[in-house]
C-alpha cells in the first residue's frame, strides 16, 4: 500500500511572526492580508474565540479590543524564507515531495519504514522541524492525497493524536468511525456549493460519500467528484507533482492604501503592478501574448459612484520585457480609466503564457533587440536579487508611491535584511 | 586544419573566417553533417597555451561554509549590551545561531526569558540550570520551574568587527 503524508504547517503565518517575538507565545494573534483588510492567519487563541478566516479587520475591532487580539501585517518575505527551510529540511525524509503551497507539503513515505513505523518517523520529521526551525506540523499519512489530506485535518482537531495521524495504521472499521464524525466539507475538493448539493442528495459525512455509488456521483457531479470518492476508497487517482507546472496565468492586483483619483497615480500603480508580474514571468523563463488591466472603485462605499471597467490588451509578439509590458499595459489603462472616481483597487494579468524556448519565430523577429532585452532584464532581475526588491525599477512606478498599500504593523525581516536582525540582550 | 591553426595561434580566442563557409558548403557531400560541423566550427576555439594551474583550481574559501553547519536551521541575530564581554561579545556584534544543536554545559546560548532573546552561558550545576552572564556586575540567573523560559538556539559564532 503507499503512503502518502501531508505535512502542514500549524498556523503559518502567527508561527513565523511567534518565532522572533516569542512575547507573542500564549497571546490571540492575527495576521493581516495585504493592506490589512482580513483576517489570513489566526492563532489558536484566535480560533477560539470563533473568528472565522477572511473576515474583515475593520468588523473585528471591537472583539480585537476586549480580547486584546494583536492584529500584524503580513510579512510574506519572512514567510517565504521560514517556508523555504521548513520544505528543505523535509525533503530530507523522502524521495518524492511536492511542495503544494508555502505552508504543506506532500512526500511519499512507502517504503519508509524499514526500521521504524511510520507514526514514529512522522514524529521524528515533527520533532525535527520544531527545534531546527520552530514551526508546529501536523501530518497525516493515507494511501491517497486526498486521505492524506483528511488524516491531517483529524491530526490537527483531536489532541489525542499528538500531530500525526496514519490511516493506514488504523482498521477499516476504525475509520469508518472516525469518517462518520467528519463533515463532507472537510473533503479536499468538495466546495461549499457541492457540500449544499450533496446534502440535498442526502450525504452530509465523510462517510457517506466514501460509500456513495460512483455511477450517480459522477452523473450529478462529474468526473472531478467521481476520482475524490475513489480517493477517499484508498485508490490514489492523483500523482505526486514533484514539479510545479508553470503558471498559465499571472496576476497582480492589490487595493490601494488610500483611495486613487488622478490618472498620474493610477499610472504609477499600474505601472509597479505590471513590473512585478514581468518579475514573476520571467522567474519562469516565460513569455506573455497578452495583458489585461483592471480598475474598480470600493464596492464596500455603496454612496460614492461606482465604476469597474477591464480591457485585455494583445502584444505584437510575446515577450517578458517590463518596459513593453508596461506600455501595453498603460495604454489599456488610458482606454478605461474614467476620471471622477476614487478608485480603490488595480491590477493586471499576463495572458497566453508560453515558455521561453517555445518563442515563435515571425517574419518580423528583431533578433539585436531581442538580445539587449533579455540581457537588460537579466540585469534588472539580478540587481534586484542581489540588492533588494525595488533597488531599480521603472521611474513610472514613482518614488513617492502615494498609493501604496499600508502594511502599520509588519515586523521585521529577520531573516533578509542586516540591520532588521533580531536583538539578543546581554543586559542582564 | 582551421580548428588546428586556431589552436596553436597565440591569440587567446579565434573565430573562423567567413569566407571558408561557402566554399565547404558547395563540396560537403551530407548537407546535415556539414550544418551541425558549421554550427560548432562557428564556437569560438579557445587557444593558447593551458595554464599549469589548470589541474590545482579549488574552490574559494567561503565563510558561509566556515560558520554555518546546519543551513536550514541557522539565523543571525544581533547583540545589545555588554554583559558577555568576558567571553568576547560586544555590543553590536553579529552572532551565528544554530537551532539544530543539542544544549550542552557550557555553551554560550539564546535564551528567551519574559518574552525577549537574551545571550548567556548555560550550565548545568548540582542546584540546576544556570545561566551565566561573563561579567562581573551581572549576577547568576537560575532557572526556577515556574518561570517562563526556553532555550531559543545554540550560538556557534560571535562575528566582531575590529
Amino acid at each position: 500500500m503507499r503512503s502518502i503524508a501531508l505535512v502542514d504547517c500549524n498556523n503559518f503565518y502567527v508561527s513565523c511572526e511567534r518565532l522572533f517575538q516569542p512575547r507573542l507565545e500564549g497571546k490571540p494573534i492575527v495576521v493581516l492580508s495585504n493592506n490589512d483588510g482580513c483576517v489570513v492567519s489566526r492563532s489558536q487563541e484566535v480560533k477560539d474565540l470563533g473568528i472565522s478566516m477572511a473576515a474583515p479587520w475593520f468588523q473585528l475591532k471591537d472583539i480585537a479590543k476586549r480580547h486584546g487580539i494583536i492584529a500584524l501585517s503580513s510579512n510574506y518575505t519572512l514567510y517565504a524564507d521560514i517556508s523555504n527551510r521548513v520544505m528543505r529540511l523535509l525533503s530530507q525524509y523522502s524521495p518524492n515531495q511536492e511542495v503544494y503551497s508555502i505552508d504543506e507539503c506532500f512526500l511519499d513515505l512507502t517504503g519508509m519504514d524499514g526500521t521504524s513505523d511510520l507514526t514514529s518517523y512522522a514524529q521524528a520529521m515533527r520533532s525535527t522541524i520544531r527545534q531546527c526551525v520552530g514551526i508546529p506540523v501536523c501530518i497525516g499519512i493515507a494511501p491517497s492525497k486526498t486521505l492524506a489530506k483528511l488524516a491531517n485535518h483529524v491530526a490537527k482537531k483531536q489532541k489525542q493524536y499528538h500531530g500525526v495521524c496514519d490511516f493506514n495504521a488504523m482498521t477499516a472499521r476504525m475509520l469508518d468511525n472516525l469518517f462518520a464524525k467528519i463533515e463532507v466539507g472537510e473533503v479536499w475538493g468538495v466546495g461549499r456549493r457541492s457540500t449544499e448539493s450533496l446534502r440535498q442528495m442526502g450525504i452530509t459525512t465523510v462517510l457517506e460519500l466514501k460509500y456513495s455509488p460512483a455511477k450517480r456521483v459522477r452523473t450529478e457531479f462529474g468526473v472531478v467528484m467521481e476520482r475524490i470518492v475513489a480517493e477517499l476508497n484508498g485508490d490514489a487517482c492523483l500523482k505526486l507533482d514533484d514539479v510545479t507546472p508553470p503558471r498559465q496565468q499571472i496576476i497582480c492586483s492589490r487595493s490601494f492604501g488610500i483611495p486613487v483619483s488622478s490618472l498620474a497615480d493610477m499610472k504609477e500603480a499600474v505601472t509597479a503592478y505590471t513590473s512585478r508580474a514581468a518579475e514573476k514571468l520571467r522567474e519562469q523563463r516565460s513569455l506573455a501574448g497578452g495583458i489585461q488591466v483592471y480598475i474598480r472603485t470600493n464596492p464596500h462605499k455603496d454612496k460614492d459612484h461606482q465604476y469597474q471597467q477591464s480591457i485585455l490588451v494583445p502584444l505584437f509578439e510575446p515577450t517578458n520585457d517590463t518596459r513593453l509590458l508596461c506600455r501595453a499595459a498603460l495604454s489599456g489603462l488610458q482606454q478605461i480609466y474614467r476620471s471622477g472616481y476614487a478608485y480603490q483597487k488595480a491590477g493586471v494579468m499576463l495572458t497566453e503564457i508560453i515558455a521561453v524556448a517555445s518563442r515563435p519565430r515571425t517574419l518580423f523577429d528583431d533578433a539585436a533587440a531581442q538580445q539587449k532585452s533579455t540581457a537588460l532584464m537579466e540585469t534588472l532581475d539580478r540587481i534586484n536579487y542581489r540588492m533588494g526588491c525595488g533597488t531599480m525599477q521603472l521611474l513610472g512606478e514613482g518614488i513617492r508611491k502615494n498609493w501604496a498599500m499600508r502594511r502599520g504593523s509588519m515586523s521585521r525581516h529577520y531573516t533578509t535584511e542586516w540591520n532588521e536582525l533580531a536583538i539578543a540582550y546581554s543586559k542582564t | 586544419m582551421i580548428a588546428m591553426q586556431a589552436a596553436f595561434h597565440p591569440c587567446a580566442v579565434r573565430q573562423v573566417p567567413r569566407a571558408t563557409r561557402g566554399l565547404l558548403s558547395l563540396t560537403h557531400p551530407n548537407k546535415e553533417l556539414f550544418y551541425r560541423q558549421r554550427a560548432l566550427l562557428r564556437r569560438a576555439v579557445p587557444a593558447g597555451f593551458p595554464s599549469p594551474a589548470d589541474d590545482y583550481v579549488e574552490q574559494r574559501l567561503s565563510l558561509d561554509e566556515h560558520l554555518i553547519q546546519h543551513r536550514e536551521s541557522t539565523f543571525f541575530m544581533r547583540v545589545s549590551g555588554d554583559s558577555m564581554r568576558g567571553l568576547g561579545i560586544f555590543d553590536g556584534d553579529l552572532l551565528v545561531v544554530d537551532r539544530a544543536i543539542t544544549v550542552t554545559h557550557g555553551c554560550v546560548v539564546i535564551a528567551v526569558l519574559d518574552g525577549e532573546f537574551t545571550v548567556k552561558q548555560m550550565l548545568h550545576t548540582p542546584d540546576g540550570q544556570v545561566l551565566r552572564a561573563a561579567h562581573p556586575a551581572y549576577p547568576d540567573l537560575h532557572i526556577k520551574p515556574e518561570r517562563d523560559f526556553s532555550i531559543w538556539g545554540v550560538v556557534r559564532w560571535n562575528i566582531h568587527k575590529v
